[in-house]
């Protein structure tokens, strides 16, 4: 047990400054609210009006957006924030700052409480130079390249400071050398201020496990067992796991007896299965009291898992994407399914934020206990022997299946339905993890444009989805129907009963949709549909497809229980449906979660509401190719550097300008030969939109416009050889 | 609430009889063999029915609608669905007009007409089919055409033509052009229904050719839709002929020529799907129009209503195969109104004909439904009942089934044609909407009086099992064949019994084919056949359409005492 000895005359905490963001920071406010603690927030331009500002007590805004301005560089003006605010400790939360020992001691000099471990902890633990292979102090390409040959290709290289995979490459051969550290130099200075760079050898199949540390005052450390987050893309973790699944005992007391006295916590599936509120430990550390609990007294109950949802377009490769959330329904029936998340219904995703939309925690627990009952959960965990852990991740594993499945996201492309893939992959499932799990089993997890199985199961389900969308949609116009009558007043309500009535026949109608989908290189398949009402009030969808069996009608009974929720029948069986619809332009967008699918359609308005002439008449989805000598940036972003001067002669393909957005560099190319003219754009300049001026020059201008939701960058180089 | 369930109830009937004042007993013995016969007899009409209805739904044929759709363009009733506010009914009109009427074919006489309600409005739509013949006007499509604008000035219904036709049908010229009732009066009506705040909106979906292209150009408002529309009086051959210009017939009259140089159109539509949502933009825009003078108080006041007590499906089996045979037309009445729920007038009085008070969809109806022969007494009734309805201004429903007043000398004496005349006279004169339907047999002077095709009902509907001729087939083989047998003996000829058979079964052969619904509703003598079942939908939707429009005082002429 750890000592019981009281703290000095230090004042105790009130105040808390939190300098971070998004759902780290609310994390933080939560824990510190319930500790009757007053939190303090601070903001850039971009999140002005994130939930963490809301969340907070006090916010203090502190500069223009990109992190590195503001949070980063900034590391005096949250300082300077945190004593107007009168807070007496600042919590770096997990990330950038939490990693600074710079910071730390900057906080410290101040006189302020830095919740976290000491400066000399972050350092050693921070500087990962203490760990890895080969990071010099004088950072000569030559001299880096030629200890890579020695430690033998493939290379990692990567900063020293910062983390969540920037600036991080894999070098394959000795000539791709250069460039990939000069890239990986450009980027970390860029996010981090530092660009000293270390190398390592590249593991094939390594995994990813992090022991979770926690010291304080009085020398006493403890660990509380390690985290699996082996499953990663882009170097980013997607999915973790606490305890790392397929680790014996032995390896895993000794694992945590290895672990150094520093510690950080930001690892949500630790504090489940140990139960555990760390941060309050952390505060209360802070505050100089000392651990509430010893190594024996750490309990080990269940497993959990997280699953990181993002924002991002899978298909395109992890491309982080931003637009509105028309829809947003977590899954949350069961109180040990917790949610992460800083962004609210309808606020544009801001570019500056970190890009995972929201986590998905779950904690497996006990098979057996009762669900309506989590606090006994614990209570029935702590004897829980080790051997059967096992069956637990089986558990959770089946829970957190069911919470992507239910999980609903519509408006920007999410990985939701990639988590979905990895989840149910048998080699997840029996815990073969490691972090070269996506490349892997790349055939499974990414649909090719051979696979004609999988590509006519999906097919069908979308042909279904498609029917119960038909029917769902009448339902949905019909309860509209009814609650307004907004015409004349004297016509009865007998010309809108349900079903229409039709002499002698039965009404019916035609929808037109187009599945969206990742099975096709254009990425929307036709449908039509045909309706017909039948007397009793049902739905007989027919899918009328040229050049296919399209006799098949299905038979659907919906009700609409509101809020775009339905149970519909179809083919006696009977199941929940939910429905989300928004409309972007001339397109409206319906998703579908029917069973274990999520299908997203479209259906073009047509031109219902303009009566111009043919000559205005260019409407959005017709104008989305570009003339030849355009370039489109995949988003929006900070331009990092110009690589061609004004005048200067362009081949196609040629690398152009270095974007840097989400976090990411992107290499912007010539689509074609050329002149570039009257050039405009500079290193460090944000671009939202680049648009070609009338005299054809290659201008780069901001602009708010968007293509298919993606900001996006044009350029045109007119003299083509 | 409890009595009418209690009622439903045989058993119960009996014992609470003092509570059915007003409700209507079932009247239907469903294990009489007479029930299981009518059933199936209904159910082969009905088959026909449905079978000749799959046809006209398709329009006319594959090829033409197969080259119709390479155009993007709908069918005709695809057409109206689209106007339609989303999920409402339409009461389409005469669906079997022209059947069997011509050599070919003609699907609905190559015109729907109907109405329905374009946001909240109820409009007359009026679409050509472009896919039976072009969509030219036969007699019948003039004839139906013209029906559909009557019905409009009526009603005040705001009409919507959907044009897509070559005009008039060129071999039958003499019978489409020059006459009162042919294509001219479809000009005529537009003026004259414009002239009373009518609306006139014309959607031009395709050619518009010659004497068609006045239907845009008359309207208040019209819609041309690029590429498909086309608005000229002589097409481009005709003016090749006659002056040698070679033009498109795009450029000669297509939706830009009119909507930007010619300002014979006002709205430019970029494709059909466009053009039909200005239309709707159109009717949503009429505000007052056609409105003038009508009743601020016009919603009726019981908008909550109770479903008959009874199962309108045995509508179907009620009305007997043979027209000899009796039915109480209360079983039908049960099976129309509101609660089944009927206020019987006169009810010992002239019990032929069955007068009464309801609601149909909470709209309160006077009904007058046929219970036998036509005597004195029951004409007496039928009058003075018109006359209170017509007072209170309550819509009138026949439903007919009638062989006829009767006759014979004691009849004659008693002034039967005194009293059919006073019931001719109410009937021709109340300014009440006015809805017939056909449910039995419609003969003789019976037909007029129960307010016959002549006497101007807002709509007229038939049962399948119905019959109309001036009176029964036996009845005039009879007739006739005492005239015939006169003569011959008078001529000094032998008449043998075979032979007056054979005459008469001709005679009953004509009679039964003239008088068959497929006979009346090809020559929109009607407004259409129907599934009994829909029997008190159809008459709900009518009254609504019909009510919507300004109070009339009704001024009878002289009554013959």
């Amino acid at each position: 047990p750890p000592p019981e000895r009281t703290t000095s005359q230090q004042q105790r905490i009130e105040k808390i400054l939190v300098a971070n963001r998004g759902e780290i920071a609310c994390r933080i406010m939560r824990t510190a609210k319930r500790l009757g603690i007053r939190t303090v927030a601070v903001y850039s331009d971009a999140d002005k009006d994130s939930l963490h500002v809301k969340s907070a007590d006090e916010a203090v805004h502190i500069g223009p957006p990109p992190a590195r301005l503001s949070y980063l560089n900034g590391s005096s003006s949250i300082v300077e924030a945190a004593v107007r605010t009168g807070a007496q400790a600042i919590h770096p939360g997990y990330g950038f700052l939490s990693e600074s020992s710079e910071f730390a001691l900057l906080v410290e000099d101040r006189g302020l409480t830095f919740i976290g471990p000491p400066a000399s902890a972050i350092r050693d633990m921070g500087d990962k130079r203490y760990c890895y292979r080969y990071a010099p102090r004088e950072q000569d390409v030559e001299i880096m390249r030629l200890e890579a040959d020695k430690i033998g290709y493939p290379i990692l290289i990567k900063p020293t400071h910062g983390g969540g995979g920037k600036g991080m490459r894999i070098v394959q051969s000795p000539n791709e050398f250069v460039n990939s550290f000069l890239g990986a130099q450009r980027e970390a200075a860029a996010s981090f201020g530092i660009n000293t760079i270390l190398l390592e050898k590249y593991i094939t199949q390594p995994r990813h496990i992090e022991v979770q540390i926690f010291g304080d005052k009085f020398g006493n450390v403890l660990h509380l067992y390690e985290r699996d987050c082996s499953v990663q893309r882009r170097h980013q973790k997607i999915i973790e796991e606490a305890p790392a699944p397929c680790v014996s005992d032995e390896f895993r007391t000794h694992l945590g007896q290895a672990a150094v006295s520093a510690a950080k916590v930001e690892h949500p599936v630790t504090e489940m299965i140990v139960g555990q509120d760390l941060v309050e430990w952390q505060i209360r550390v802070a505050n100089g009291d000392p651990l509430p609990i010893s190594q024996d007294q750490v309990p080990l109950s269940g497993h959990a898992f997280e699953a990181r949802i993002y924002a991002e377009n899978v298909p395109k490769g992890f491309l982080p994407a931003t637009g509105v959330l028309h829809h947003y329904h977590p899954y949350h029936l069961l109180q040990q399914v917790k949610f992460l998340c800083f962004m609210q219904d309808h606020t544009v995703g801001s570019l500056f934020m970190l890009i995972h939309l929201r986590r998905i925690l779950y904690s497996g627990c006990f098979p057996s206990s009762n669900a309506s009952h989590p606090s006994v959960l614990i209570f029935l965990l702590s004897n829980f022997a080790i051997g059967k852990s096992r069956k637990n991740r089986a558990a959770a594993l089946v829970k957190l299946k069911d919470c992507l499945l239910k999980f609903q996201v519509a408006g920007v492309p999410t990985n939701i339905n990639f988590l979905q893939k990895l989840a149910n992959h048998k080699a997840f499932e029996e815990g073969n993890v490691e972090t070269h799990f996506i490349e892997h089993h790349n055939d499974d997890l990414f649909v090719g444009p051979n696979n004609k199985v999988i590509y006519e199961d999906a097919y069908s389900a979308a042909r279904l989805g498609a029917k119960l969308v038909a029917a769902c949609l009448c339902e949905k116009e019909r309860s509209a129907m009814k609650e307004s009558h907004s015409g004349d007043p004297s016509l009865l309500p007998i010309w809108y009963t349900h079903p229409p009535f039709r002499v002698n026949h039965h009404a019916q109608r035609t929808m037109e949709f187009e599945w969206e989908n990742e099975y096709e290189s254009s990425s929307s398949k036709p449908l039509m549909l045909s309706i017909t009402y039948h007397p009793d009030g049902n739905y007989f969808v027919q899918h009328q497809q040229i050049g296919e069996n399209g006799a098949h009608i299905l038979e659907v009974k919906a009700s609409n229980l509101g809020n775009d929720n339905f149970v519909v029948e179809a083919d006696g069986l009977t199941m929940n449906v939910s429905l989300a619809v928004y409309t972007k332009g001339q397109i409206k967008h319906i998703h579908i979660w029917h069973g274990p699918h999520h299908h997203h359609f479209r259906q073009k308005l047509g031109l219902d509401l303009s009566d111009e002439d043919e000559t205005q008449h260019k409407t959005s989805f017709e104008t989305t190719s570009h003339p030849p000598g355009i370039v489109v940036a995949p988003m929006a972003g900070l331009v990092v550097k110009v690589l061609v001067e004004d005048g200067a002669k362009v081949e196609a393909g040629q690398p152009v300008l270095v974007l840097e957005a989400m976090k990411m560099e992107h290499v912007v190319k010539a689509t074609s030969g050329g002149v570039v003219e009257g050039l405009k754009v500079s290193a460090g300049q944000q671009v939202q939109m680049v648009v070609f001026s009338s005299e054809s020059r290659l201008v780069i201008l901001n602009s708010a416009l968007g293509i298919d939701g993606f900001s996006s960058l044009f350029m045109i180089l007119p003299k083509i050889f | 609430n409890s009595a009418p369930c209690l009622i439903a109830n045989p058993i119960h009937h009996l014992q609470t009889k003092h509570f059915s004042i007003g409700i209507l007993p079932d009247g239907v013995n469903r294990s009489s063999d007479n029930f299981v016969q009518n059933s199936d007899a209904m159910e082969r009409l009905l088959s026909d029915l449905q079978s000749h209805i799959k046809k006209v739904l398709a329009g006319g044929g594959e090829t033409a609608v197969k080259r119709s759709r390479s155009r993007n363009k709908l069918l005709p009733r695809e057409r109206i669905d689209r106007l339609l506010d989303p999920g409402s009914s339409f009461l389409e009109l005469s669906q079997l007009a022209g059947h069997e009427l011509y050599e070919d074919p003609l699907p609905s006489g190559g015109i729907i007409t109907g109405i329905g309600p374009v946001h909240g409005r109820l409009c007359m739509f009026v679409a050509n089919d472009p896919t039976v013949k072009g969509g030219t006007y036969y007699p019948i499509t003039i004839k139906k055409h013209l029906r559909a604008q009557e019905i409009a000035a009526q009603c005040k219904l705001p009409c919507v033509y959907l044009v897509d036709s070559g005009g008039a049908f060129l071999p039958k010229q003499a019978e489409v052009f020059p006459d009162k009732e042919n294509f001219g009066r479809i000009f005529y009506n537009q003026a004259t229904l414009s002239a009373q705040g009518i609306p006139q909106i014309a959607l031009v979906l395709g050619s518009c050719t010659a004497g068609g292209a006045y239907i845009p150009a008359m309207a208040d408002e019209s819609v041309m839709v690029k590429g498909n529309g086309t608005i000229f009086l002589a097409g481009p051959p005709l003016v090749k002929a006659a002056t040698g210009e070679e033009v498109s017939a795009e450029d000669l009259g297509g939706a830009t020529v009119h909507c930007k140089t010619s300002g014979v159109s006002d709205y430019f539509a970029q494709d059909e799907m466009h053009g039909l949502a200005l239309g709707r933009n159109i009717v949503k825009n009429l505000h007052l129009a056609g409105k003038q003078g009508m009743l601020s108080s016009s919603p009726p006041s019981n908008l909550e209503f109770k479903e008959p007590l009874y199962d309108v499906k045995e509508l179907r089996s009620i009305a007997p195969v043979d027209h000899k045979q009796q039915f109480d037309v209360r079983s039908v009445i049960a099976r129309i109104v509101d609660g089944s729920e009927f206020d019987e007038f006169k009810k010992l009085y002239g019990t032929t004909l069955v007068t009464g008070f309801a609601r149909i969809y909470g709209q309160p109806v006077g009904i007058l439904g046929n219970n036998g022969i036509l005597f004195n007494e029951s004409a007496l009734k039928g009058t003075h009942f018109i006359e209170l309805c017509s007072q209170r201004n309550i819509p009138l429903v026949f439903l007919q089934n009638i062989t006829g007043f009767m006759v014979g000398s004691r009849s004659e004496a008693n002034g039967i044609a005194k009293s059919g005349a006073k019931l001719v006279m109410a009937v021709s004169c109340a300014k009440v909407p006015k809805v017939t339907i056909m449910i039995g047999g419609s003969f003789g002077a019976g037909n007029y009086a129960m307010c016959g095709r002549a006497f101007n009902p807002n709509f007229l509907f038939l049962w399948p099992n119905s019959r109309i001729s001036v009176m029964g087939g036996a009845q005039a083989a009879g007739v006739l064949s005492q005239i015939e047998g006169a003569n011959k003996k008078r001529q000094g000829i032998q008449w043998t019994s075979e032979e007056e058979e054979k005459f008469k079964a001709k005679v009953m052969e004509a009679y039964e084919r003239e008088g068959n619904p497929y006979y009346s509703t090809a020559r929109l003598w009607d407004d259409g056949i129907i599934d009994p079942a829909d029997t008190r939908k159809i008459v709900g939707l009518c009254i609504s359409a019909s009510m919507n429009r300004p109070l009339e005082d009704t001024k009878y002429g002289v009554f013959r005492m």
